[in-house]
């Protein structure tokens, strides 16, 4: 035991080049000079590049006449206004998009995730076949295919499609009457939102009575009913105050009601559609992971179907299903960013398309659009975590 | 006590278990409700399939050369024949079309032997397919070597040059992506940060801006006086794109193999480079394949973008053959023509992936 050929005399200390953290220290300190020489060279490319093409930087542009029109904005704007109201436009109609899109996305691919677990044979083969047929097709083909080869076919104002007399859809966009709000519609959005916050006040009474008692009411069928008829009711006893303006063919066009633009409705179904797809995936292999074990543990309890699903197949399912789905949320709207190809103004097309041809501020542009994406997905990924911590399996 | 010394004969299940009428009993008519699910969708099935098999096959033109061919009864697949040669290889001169077509045979050659689980030298095969079939179809497409005349690269364009997007970038992506998922595992924090910044900056944003920023920043970067390729340049918006979802996905390899295996390499007195190399990486890279494919589904489905800066992939030629005075009002043709290539490749890949998911999942299911 005492023969050690390597053993070294004590005190002995290994060369620097052997002790691991001071390697370390001097690998990181080469990397980040190496980082920063990079970025310098960059900047300083960037600054001879700039001066000879005589583009100065900066964000003067922002308040700078934009000049150019934009078909779709939520917000006041005229091409009078500047390119920092540009931007604004172009933020609200991405978000638009995006958030429309994550509802429609959700509802479709709930429905289809759940069809393909579905014991009735054809109704899970179709549902398999929309799954396959539109995740494998490149969204940008069917954002194109929609708007192109659908909505752009579509007959002229004259000949328009109509549903009912009130909606019309024709080459132009879809017509939607459009509601107009009478004074006393106040209540309306008020008798809401007490609605709710008296059916949230009865679930948290009734949880607590259930816990103290063991005896509950249906508090889920009664805030129902009160969140839809409580708002019925004022808007009954106040006399409707809400008049619809219906779109009327008037000469080659529609006029009165509410438009979508053909480029809003291609970009919308094409998000939907694609996203809904990888969303059916993820619902359907959230509920299969739920391992057997607990469908028949709790059937074992003599918990009825339903309690079975709604009490201990789902809130597990969920923790699998929304890690995935609120990424695919992400790619959602990052993806709405391809609305720039057929023309719908969101940021990238406005802002990082046409406003960076017209200024030539490539720099303070694209750095202005990767933020805004940057910043979504930031919050989206906080709220993961947040998400997760909560959710987390607690462990021994 | 009666002991019944001789077997009793198999008899047939009841005959309500068995045959078509008990199978269309138990999957399409178990209930009132499922019996409503099933006759919706056979409406619904009806409402689509009929009129799409009566434009696409029964009612459409096939053979002809100019859109006189065309009844416009149904659809003109003549458009689609007429163009089949620009939509595959782009711009490329006609006579110079036997190097793409070499290429394509190596490539679908390669893909061929490394997935089929028989074939021999995988290793060997897929060095050759990383490192040296690359450089070989460069000059072989590129030519202005051995007396092949050169092909600009503005003249490639189609399948060809989406399917070499989506392979350059991903040849090119791995080795990034194995480097940023290591320094995202490392235990130095300034290594670990870089690669993490690195990693959600690209995460973060859509590719198209990414495109953007490769196309009209990238001259800004370098020096003045170089000007790089527009192929290399959405290439190279690609590859760093990419690479931060790679490495995701190898991350994801290595954090599914046993610590044990990496303490025990250390153990045996192995530097990093050796327990990761010989170790860690082998064992992850193999379970990482899946991953790996779908990535790649992804990038394939990407490369489209592509068009929006200029280059002319499959899509991109599709759309600007649909503006040719010619031949206006087949997008619809068109449009399914190229849905149909693009869902062939990645229909067909994501059923590999499945298979290989398969094949290494040993868990326990039901």
């Amino acid at each position: 035991m005492s023969v050690r050929p390597n053993a070294r005399p004590a005190g002995h200390k290994p060369p620097f080049w052997r002790d691991r953290a001071k390697r370390a220290l001097v690998f990181q300190l080469l990397l980040t000079a190496a980082v920063a020489v990079f970025l310098l060279y960059i900047v300083g490319n960037v600054q001879d590049n700039l001066s000879a093409r005589g583009i100065t930087t900066g964000f003067g542009f922002l308040n700078n006449t934009a000049g150019f029109g934009i078909v779709q904005s939520l917000i006041d704007y005229s091409s009078q206004a500047t390119y920092g109201r540009t931007f604004l436009v172009g933020l609200l109609n991405t978000l638009l998009v995006g958030g429309l899109g994550v509802l429609a996305a959700t509802l479709i691919g709930f429905i289809v995730g759940i069809a393909r677990l579905s014991p009735n044979w054809l109704l899970a083969r179709m549902a398999t076949a929309y799954i396959e047929t539109f995740r494998n097709i490149p969204l940008l083909l069917q954002i194109f295919f929609w708007y192109f080869a659908v909505l752009r076919a579509l007959p002229s104002a004259r000949d328009s499609m109509a549903f009912g007399e009130v909606i019309f859809l024709n080459v132009r966009g879809l017509y939607l009457p459009e509601p107009l709000f009478e004074s006393g519609f106040g209540l309306i959005p008020a008798a809401f939102i007490v609605a709710i916050g008296a059916s949230i006040a009865l679930c948290v009474w009734n949880k607590r009575r259930q816990e103290a008692t063991g005896k509950r009411i249906p508090a889920g069928w009664i805030s129902l009913v009160l969140i839809l008829g409580l708002p019925l009711l004022i808007t009954v006893a106040t006399g409707v105050p809400i008049t619809w303006d219906v779109p009327e063919l008037r000469g080659f066009n529609f006029r009165g009601g509410f438009t979508v633009i053909p480029e809003f409705l291609a970009l919308w179904m094409a998000l939907s559609i694609y996203t809904a797809a990888f969303i059916a995936e993820i619902v359907r292999s959230g509920i299969q992971a739920i391992s057997h074990g607990q469908t028949e543990a709790a059937q074992a309890l003599s918990l009825p179907r339903n309690l079975v699903l709604r009490l201990v197949v789902i809130p597990q399912a969920l923790r699998v299903i929304i890690p995935p789905l609120t990424s695919q949320y992400l790619n959602l709207i990052k993806n709405s960013s391809l609305a720039t190809a057929i023309g719908y103004p969101d940021l990238v097309s406005v802002f990082a398309g046409t406003t960076l041809n017209q200024t030539g501020q490539a720099i303070e542009v694209i750095a202005m659009t990767m933020a805004v994406y940057l910043t979504i997905s930031l919050l989206v990924s906080m709220f993961m975590n947040w998400f997760n911590a909560r959710v987390a399996l607690v462990e021994r | 006590m009666i002991h019944n010394k001789t077997m009793i004969d198999q008899r047939p299940a009841p005959s309500n278990t068995l045959g078509p009428v008990a199978w269309l009993r138990a999957n399409l008519f178990s209930g009132p409700l499922n019996t409503l699910f099933t006759l919706v969708g056979l409406y619904v099935l009806y409402l689509l399939l009929v009129p799409t098999i009566q434009w696409a096959f029964i009612n459409a033109d096939w053979i002809g050369t100019t859109r006189a061919d065309c009844s416009r009864e149904g659809a003109c697949w003549v458009f689609v024949n007429a163009r089949f040669t620009q939509f595959i290889y782009g711009l490329y001169p006609r006579s110079e079309i036997w190097r793409a077509n070499i290429v394509f045979g190596g490539f679908f050659t390669l893909i061929a032997w490394l997935a089929i689980p028989r074939l021999p030298f995988k290793r060997w095969v897929a060095v050759f397919a990383l490192v040296g079939f690359p450089i070989a179809a460069y000059v072989l497409l590129h030519g202005g070597y051995f007396d092949l005349p050169r092909v600009p690269t503005h003249r490639w364009g189609g399948l060809m040059l989406t399917l070499l997007l989506a392979s350059i970038g991903m040849i090119g992506a791995l080795p990034i992506g194995i480097v940023l998922a290591l320094g995202r595992r490392s235990n130095m924090p300034i290594v670990k940060s870089f690669c993490v910044i690195f990693i959600e900056f690209w995460r973060g944003v859509p590719l198209i801006t990414v495109l953007f920023m490769a196309s009209v920043m990238l001259p800004l970067f370098l020096p003045s006086g170089i000007s790089v390729d527009r192929l290399v340049r959405a290439l190279i918006g690609l590859t760093l794109f990419q690479s931060a979802y790679m490495a995701e996905v190898i991350r994801g390899g290595l954090q599914a193999i046993p610590k044990g295996q990496e303490e025990a390499a250390a153990a045996l007195g192995m530097s990093y480079w050796k327990r990761m190399g010989l170790i860690v990486l082998p064992q992850a890279l193999k379970m990482m394949i899946p991953g790996i494919v779908n990535t790649f589904i992804s990038l394939f489905k990407d490369t489209t973008l592509v068009m929006i800066i200029g280059l002319f992939d499959l899509l991109g030629i599709v759309q600007a053959a649909l503006s040719d005075s010619n031949w206006l009002g087949f997008s619809l043709e068109g449009y399914v023509f190229a849905a149909f290539v693009f869902w062939i490749f990645c229909f067909s890949m994501s059923r590999y992936s499945q298979y290989l998911e398969r094949k290494l999942n040993t868990g326990h299911k039901r």
